[in-house]
């Protein structure tokens, strides 16, 4: 170890005539960077990427391209179809629906994006040690698993929703818990089939600890499989949620989220306003159609063999 | 073959005992004191007295240690005893038997609608891969992979108010009583379903036919001077059929899920919309219950689903 930052530290001194190429230059490659490579496989996967970051620019300046406050009652104009002053219509209690729709992009998204990322990454790290170690970690895990995986994700989501009261953080985590078991699952497979790897046992010869080799070995290569089940998840997650505030067990209103406004046109649905039901549907769908898109091509990127076994619902 | 069923039920059986104890968890053991909602501070449109909510916790068994709770919970389910809803005092089992046909007619139906419909696209599309009828089904299934099925009940619905003035029924009519209204209830739910695990069936069939294709056997059937058609019907298509098989297991979950905001959109008396009320009426019973129904018919059609696995391929049995 000290021979080689010794011969570093004289590369650096220029002592040494670096012809031997040092690890920086050999990290980088020439040629295209990873994310031109990508927009050129994928085509389709790069525009529902730009769609995305667009609605997601949107949400974040909610504020600048509203001119309506999304709560803001006006019992004088309510279900006022499309018009100048309201471009999307005002739904039952004369709220302005495009600002609730741009407001609601913040929550849904923001929903989202936090439970995939928290219950992936208990996945991530459940799955390498449950994958890696082996033995009755991984016996007691795969009997948890099935547990959680006995239920289909939108009643798993109700019934800790029960357990644990409505409100923004408890949706999110019931919603991180459907995540958990196929990221789990997912990033097992990988641990085992890299601990049987022969350099990662070379390393378990040489008395490399634990840690060492998960941190070292282990966890690179869950990094693409983390990435393709991030993005995979994050279009069930936003149905997951809309379905939940849709159902009123979600997040409640008035707080908007597009789940809750179309649960609110349930409540009159004797002659239910076209606009309530079309605008915040189609935010819905386009954002989800977004994402996936963008995880399949994701996926067809980095990993295809996971082609077959992310499909979860 | 016989062992790796005995197998496959024992892990049946162990996965429902984990189900019902994640089940009393989360009803019991997470913190959250069941009745806090109808105390009279909470606000909500129904309320109990101090005395009330004594003998309701009584009733309830919540003053009992967890153990107890969770044996005496079992215990009653074994005995086919699923309790009575908190709030109407009806048998929970009578809830199911008035119910329960609706949304198991939506369910078989949508299963039955998402074979008829998927199974065929599939292969077309992939016998006949990167031509028109490919790209034109390949665009169907994503779009209907991501449009939430509650939404397009919601469109369906309004289309027939706005058209035609057309509501389903809102109370239980069963299919021996009134078969047309009955039907009215049902076709719209399990058309939504249907075409969204069709959707998944496409795809999962798609990706299968075209690995086959290029299996040995199918060569081998094409060297002999079998035409296209017969290869495709005789060789291909059954072999096709077990990544179909094991779809239909995670499609099923959807179904399930799926099906409680999709009978909630259209107004449909099943099972899910009872789901939901007992939800937002925080009647433990029935949500226990019948989240337990639930999981016990997810895990028997799953391990139903093993068993034609195993049948189907019986390589399976001997890993």
């Amino acid at each position: 170890m000290a021979r080689i930052e010794a011969f570093e530290a004289a590369q650096a001194e220029g002592a040494i005539p670096s012809r031997v190429p040092s690890e920086a230059t050999v990290a980088t490659r020439r040629g295209p960077s990873g994310v031109a490579r990508f927009m050129r496989s994928s085509p389709l996967g790069t525009v529902a990427l730009v769609f995305l970051l667009l609605v997601i620019l949107l949400a974040l300046l909610a504020d600048v391209i509203t001119y309506w406050d999304p709560l803001l009652t006006n019992y004088g104009s309510t279900r006022e179809a499309p018009s100048a002053e309201h471009i999307l219509g005002t739904d039952h209690l004369g709220r302005d629906v495009w600002s609730r729709i741009v407001t609601g992009a913040r929550i849904s998204l923001f929903v989202a994006f936090v439970a995939v990322l928290a219950g992936d990454g208990v996945g991530l790290v459940w799955g390498v040690v449950s994958g890696y170690f082996g033995g009755r970690v991984d016996m007691v895990s795969q009997r948890i698993l099935d547990a959680l995986l006995s239920f289909p994700g939108l009643i798993l989501a109700m019934l800790l929703l029960v357990g644990l009261g409505a409100g923004l953080p408890t949706v999110i985590i019931a919603i991180a818990v459907t995540r958990i078991p196929l990221s789990t699952r997912v990033i097992r497979s990988v641990a085992l089939t890299t601990r049987s790897l022969a350099y990662v046992e070379a390393a378990r010869t040489v008395g490399a600890s634990p840690l060492r080799i998960l941190a070292r070995h282990v966890a690179p290569q869950c990094i693409a499989p983390f990435l393709v089940i991030v993005s995979a998840n994050i279009g069930v997650a936003i149905t997951t949620e809309a379905g939940l505030s849709f159902l009123g067990i979600g997040i409640p209103p008035p707080t908007p989220t597009w789940g809750n406004m179309l649960g609110g046109v349930l409540a009159e649905s004797f002659r239910p306003p076209w606009w309530l039901v079309v605008f915040p549907g189609l935010a819905l769908t386009s954002t989800v159609l977004a994402a996936n898109l963008f995880g399949d091509a994701l996926r067809d990127f980095l990993d295809p063999r996971l082609r077959g076994r992310l499909t979860d619902l | 073959m016989r062992t790796y069923l005995l197998q496959r039920a024992l892990l049946g059986f162990v996965t429902l005992i984990g189900v019902t104890i994640l089940i009393f968890l989360a009803m019991r053991v997470l913190p959250g004191d069941p009745l806090a909602m109808m105390t009279a501070e909470s606000g909500m449109t129904y309320t109990l007295s101090d005395e009330e909510l004594q003998s309701a916790r009584a009733a309830l068994g919540l003053d009992r240690p967890y153990y107890q709770q969770y044996l005496a919970w079992m215990a009653d389910v074994a005995r086919g005893d699923l309790g009575k809803s908190f709030w109407r005092e009806e048998p929970i089992n009578e809830l199911i038997k008035r119910r329960g046909p609706i949304t198991f007619q939506i369910a078989v139906l949508a299963v039955v609608l998402s074979w008829l419909i998927g199974l065929p696209v599939g292969v077309l599309s992939a016998v006949r891969r990167n031509t028109i009828p490919d790209y034109v089904s390949r665009v169907l299934v994503i779009f209907f992979v991501a449009v939430p099925p509650f939404w397009m009940a919601l469109l369906i619905v309004l289309f027939g108010v706005l058209m035609f003035n057309w509501r389903p029924s809102l109370t239980v009519v069963q299919f021996w009583e009134d078969p047309s209204t009955n039907m009215q209830m049902v076709v719209g739910p399990a058309i939504v379903l249907g075409v969204g695990i069709a959707a998944l069936t496409a795809r999962m069939t798609r990706s299968a036919t075209l690995e086959i294709l290029h299996d040995d056997f199918v060569r081998t059937a094409r060297a002999k001077g079998l035409r296209e058609q017969a290869v495709v019907r005789r060789h291909v298509l059954r072999n096709a059929l077990l990544p179909v098989v094991t779809v239909s297991g995670l499609a099923l979950g959807g179904l399930l899920g799926g099906s409680v905001a999709v009978e909630r959109a259209f107004g449909v008396p099943g099972l899910g919309t009872a789901l939901v009320m007992a939800f937002s009426q925080r009647d433990w019973m029935v949500i226990q219950n019948l989240v337990l129904l639930y999981g016990i018919v997810f895990t028997i059609v799953n391990l139903a689903i093993d068993v034609v696995y195993a049948l189907l391929d019986p390589r399976v049995a001997f890993r």
